[in-house]
């Protein structure tokens, strides 16, 4: 492998680990809150949270775009085109199939188990941290790792958003696209391999995860 | 000389078909709610402990009122020092047995060597670094009751403590129940179906029945 070849799989890995982590906080949150409370909005949230799994990534990226462009509400941050926008563009393509893994898993949470930590005088966050998380930890982990091998395979968005600079925003799946466009076969195959490699052990975790 | 406690219950909890009335005030050490399954002993029970909120009614422990539908009171679980210990035990399959014993000491300022004297009344030694799901169906309930001595309630509720024991090992748990009576001086409401059971360990009994309460009074009253 060569050492750009190496750049890119490490750059894709850490910013996919990064927006994974960044993902996790709101999403763990938003699926407890979908498994456990009964809100007017409810059905808005469970839907605005699934869009990005159904929208074309390239739509979700030109929502972004306009969103946090130069002229977008968001534009003073100057995410795009850096590396930033890759994790923006990940994260937010992550976070339905977080939140789709780990809401069951809160939903499978004996609530007599959550009563049982009040009764012992645990507070409602100390229940959460001590019970309610440990006992849906797989499901979360699995999420995770869905939302992972998601970020690792992100393109449509992240083309939008950050482009495809070498060295600095060229992600697996851009560097494959460019690759095949430009007649560069043994570079595209060496990628290629790198990309089913990674989601292959991602996905194989997040199912045994999930199963036992 | 162990403590008394005084209880005041009256509330009306629906369920369904099912309605669950009582209207009772005792004083006792130990009081057994007797009746056959189905009677709404477990109802009430989880009214008590607010894991289950009745239609109407008020709940009084001790002089403290932890539900009171009129004034609009309903304490939260947390706070209401209220020690369950269900039918199943309910122990947290992802701690271990010390974890499971331990997990009231934080919040409520137990004494830190209530684990050790606690788990020395119920001869929990060996089993204190077991996982849970390595334990019988008696080592479960001492471990229940354990769990909910350490976080030091002011009243203590069991659902048939022996309901999931085999019946060579019951004997061996009723000990138990009468030790934490004497030596904790804990008072206790004792669900049970079986009238030896309640007049061993209770001194009194609230005989329920399809959700009424059909006699009351001291223990002799029980069928021997």
């Amino acid at each position: 492998m060569t050492a750009e070849l190496l750049q890119v799989t490490g750059f894709t890995l850490g910013v996919a680990l990064v927006a994974t982590l960044g993902v996790l906080g709101p999403g763990v949150l938003c699926a407890w809150i979908l498994a456990r409370r009964e809100f007017p909005g409810k059905t808005l949230l469970e839907t605005a949270v699934l869009l990005p799994l159904v929208m074309p990534p390239v739509a979700t990226g030109l929502l972004l775009l306009w969103a946090f462009g130069a002229r977008g509400p968001f534009g003073g941050l100057g995410v795009i085109f850096t590396w930033r926008a890759v994790v923006l563009a990940m994260a937010v393509m992550g976070l339905p199939l977080l939140v789709r893994t780990a809401r069951p898993a809160f939903e499978q949470v004996p609530r007599r188990y959550e009563l049982m930590a009040a009764s012992l005088g645990a507070s409602p966050r100390r229940v959460f941290w001590t019970v309610t998380l440990p006992l849906a930890g797989r499901g979360v982990v699995a999420g995770a790792l869905l939302a992972f091998s998601r970020a690792l395979g992100e393109f449509g968005a992240t083309i939008m958003i950050a482009g495809s600079i070498p060295g600095r925003t060229l992600t697996l799946p851009v560097a494959i696209f460019t690759a095949a466009e430009t007649g560069q076969d043994g570079r595209a195959a060496a990628l290629l391999g790198i990309s089913i490699a990674l989601a292959f052990s991602a996905a194989w975790i997040s199912n045994r995860l999930v199963r036992d | 000389m162990s403590m008394s406690l005084s209880v005041r219950l009256q509330l009306t909890l629906r369920q369904g078909e099912f309605t669950l009335t009582v209207d009772e005030a005792f004083e006792a050490r130990v009081l057994a709610l007797y009746g056959p399954s189905g009677a709404g002993k477990t109802s009430l029970l989880e009214a008590i402990a607010g894991w289950r909120e009745p239609q109407a009614g008020k709940i009084a422990v001790g002089g403290r009122l932890l539900y009171a539908s009129a004034r609009g009171i309903n304490v939260p679980v947390a706070r209401r020092g209220v020690g369950y210990v269900p039918q199943d035990g309910l122990l947290f399959p992802h701690l271990t047995v010390r974890g499971n014993v331990a997990y009231g000491l934080p919040t409520t300022g137990a004494r830190p060597d209530a684990v050790d004297r606690v788990s020395a009344i119920l001869d929990l030694g060996e089993l204190v670094e077991r996982p849970v799901s390595t334990l019988s169906g008696g080592e479960r309930q001492r471990v229940a009751l354990a769990r909910a001595l350490v976080a030091s309630p002011a009243i203590l509720l069991l659902d048939e403590p022996l309901g999931g024991v085999d019946a060579a090992r019951r004997q061996r748990i009723l000990p138990y129940v009468s030790r934490v009576r004497d030596e904790l001086n804990v008072p206790m409401i004792y669900v049970t179906h079986q009238a030896h059971e309640a007049r061993a360990v209770a001194d009194q009994v609230l005989m329920l029945d399809e959700g009424r309460v059909v006699n009351r009074g001291s223990v002799d009253l029980l069928p021997s």
